[in-house]
């Protein structure tokens, strides 16, 4: 197999292979941690993290795991970073680590880490696999933001509440009032809400691909008169 | 005769069912104030609006489709399902949720799986309960002496003449009451004889009712429903009641409240019997129907909103498929069954 280009890794992780958007796996964080922006940045952030440093940690190993018994190796390495991570956040971002409380464990069992490790880490060398990871993860990361972002100003009319979890106190007044005097729109923050606004980025995302397609289209279609 | 029938138009159907509601309207605007008009004003503008700007979106041809007067119907379905005094952005955003999302979203008149009125009035409920659940009565209605104008301002700015309160104009419904009360341990015959109950169901709400089973009629006899949802839906509802109410007659109300309240009667003979949403078969019909009635039976008794039509009417909109896959009539000859 023929190693990828950095520039197809990247344009793989934030566009054509999006996990968000296009390849929707690991929706269920996606989905639930998605209320504001404050939390869908910070798992997202995680999960990057995550998934550059097990891609990495798999690419070195994969000609050492039998091919057997290679996914309990991965979710192995892949919990153990966890772990570490979840330790981090408890340790110096408190709030927030209760904020997320379950998801940060279940980064683990999110099936887009252990989808790009058995995909891509486990047949590339390392400096690719890790970029494969990081890319993928601020593609994710991306989508979780601009949903955080839609369910967040829809339900409540603020950006960035909540983001004192991180930086304390001081940091209150950062909270952006977009529609001051809002009285809320609660289906946005619930879970339908989630369904909904990834729906639309997937029709979005789509509407831009046909778009893009259609002008590739019209631009050869123009050519051939030229050409005769 | 039956294969020489003139095919109907839909908007022929839809001008019928927009003239079965007629009556309901009537007596809606006789007890409760003309608020309804307003309401009903607001969302078929809203209506026509968002249905034109999607068929123009979706690169429909605009006059044909919204000519159709299936947003016409949502909008009223929609308008006489919420709080008569609703703000005007309240019924203008649920409008627009029937329409665009409901709706069109989900592929435009014959392929949305959901009945789009209830989607609108099931997201406002969720969404803005304190809005969603102030119902004047008619009891509050007789005191307040709320004139037109009055109305109308109220509905756009919000606020009342200085002499009223909201909290005054408007109060718990009779679902509302009874399931509060009987919470509080009083028996169904004292509860019933609060000023907000009138003969059978809550003061007013039960001739709505009636005027509701008089356009059903309508409707049926002209042959634009047939009977299977409306009289399973019907017969599950009061079965039920009338089966709890024998058993415990002081906790369970009788089945002639539960036909006369809340939304029963627009439920089972406008709402349910939608041809989008709906079972196709008979015998898919009768499941459904049934299904809604126990539905609503289960919520208002013991599920945390007063009345439960619109939930029980999207939940059984998600069965459809499997109901109408598993009630296909048999071709004749074709998979005989072995016996």
């Amino acid at each position: 197999m023929s190693q990828p280009t950095y520039r197809e890794i990247v344009v793989n992780g934030l566009w054509k292979q999006n996990t968000g958007v296009v390849q929707l796996l690991g929706l269920c964080p996606l989905l639930a941690i998605s209320t504001s922006v404050v939390n869908a940045l910070s798992l997202g952030l995680a999960t990057t993290l995550v998934m550059a440093a097990s891609n990495g940690a798999i690419s070195l190993i994969r000609n050492l795991v039998p091919k057997e018994i290679r996914i309990a190796v991965f979710i192995l390495i892949i919990a153990a970073l966890v772990t570490a991570i979840q330790l981090a956040m408890n340790a110096f971002v408190h709030p927030l680590y209760l904020v997320l409380g379950i998801f940060i464990p279940l980064i683990t069992t999110n099936c887009i880490v252990l989808a790009r490790t058995e995909a891509f880490a486990s047949k590339n060398r390392f400096m690719h696999s890790v970029a494969d990871g990081l890319m993928m993860g601020i593609g994710l990361t991306f989508i979780l933001v601009i949903l955080g972002a839609m369910r967040e100003l829809i339900g409540k009319g603020t950006l960035l509440s909540g983001i004192d979890l991180v930086f304390g106190t001081a940091a209150n007044h950062w909270v952006l009032h977009v529609l001051p005097d809002y009285k809320g729109f609660l289906l946005a923050v619930l879970p339908p809400g989630a369904f909904f606004a990834l729906g639309i980025l997937i029709a979005g995302k789509n509407w831009l691909d046909q778009r893009a397609a259609k002008t590739q289209s019209n631009r050869s279609i123009s050519i051939v008169p030229h050409a005769e | 005769m039956a294969f020489v029938s003139t095919p109907t138009s839909v908007s022929a159907v839809m001008l019928k069912v927009l003239f079965a509601l007629v009556p309901a309207i009537a007596v809606y605007q006789l007890y409760f104030g003309p608020a309804i008009l307003v309401s009903i004003v607001l969302a078929s503008v809203t209506a026509i609006v968002a249905e034109a700007l999607m068929l123009r979106l979706r690169g429909f041809p605009i006059r044909p489709f919204l000519l159709d007067g299936s947003a016409l119907v949502t909008a009223w379905l929609l308008a006489l399902s919420m709080p008569p005094l609703a703000p005007w952005w309240l019924i203008v955003l649920a409008t627009l949720f029937a329409i665009v999302v409901a709706k069109h979203l989900y592929g435009g008149l014959g392929n949305n799986l959901f009945n789009p009125a209830m989607v609108g009035y099931a997201v406002m409920l969720i969404s803005f309960p304190a809005q969603m659940t102030q119902w004047p009565t008619l009891t509050t209605l007789a005191q307040a002496h709320l004139s037109f104008a009055d109305t109308l301002h109220y509905i756009f700015s919000g606020t009342l003449p200085v002499s009223l309160k909201l909290d005054a104009l408007t109060m718990a419904t009779p679902l509302d009451t009874l399931r509060t009360q009987l919470l509080l341990g009083r028996g169904v015959s004292d509860i019933s004889n609060m000023p907000v109950f009138g003969y059978v169901g809550g003061k007013g709400g039960e001739f709505l009712a009636l005027a509701y089973l008089a356009g059903g009629a309508y409707l049926l006899q002209q042959r634009l429903i047939s009977w299977h949802i409306p009289v399973a839906f019907i017969a599950a509802l009061s079965l039920l009641a009338l089966g709890f109410h024998a058993y415990d007659a002081a906790r369970y109300a009788t089945p002639w409240f539960q036909l006369a309240s809340g939304g029963a009667m627009l439920g089972a003979f406008f709402i349910a019997t939608d041809p989008v949403t709906g079972a196709t078969t008979p015998k898919g019909k009768i499941i459904f129907g049934a299904g809604i009635g126990l539905l609503v039976f289960v919520i208002r008794t013991w599920g945390g909103y007063p009345d439960g039509v619109a939930f029980a009417v999207l939940i059984l909109n998600m069965c459809v498929p499997l109901i109408d896959a598993y009630t296909q009539p048999r071709v004749f000859g074709h998979g005989e069954r072995k016996s």
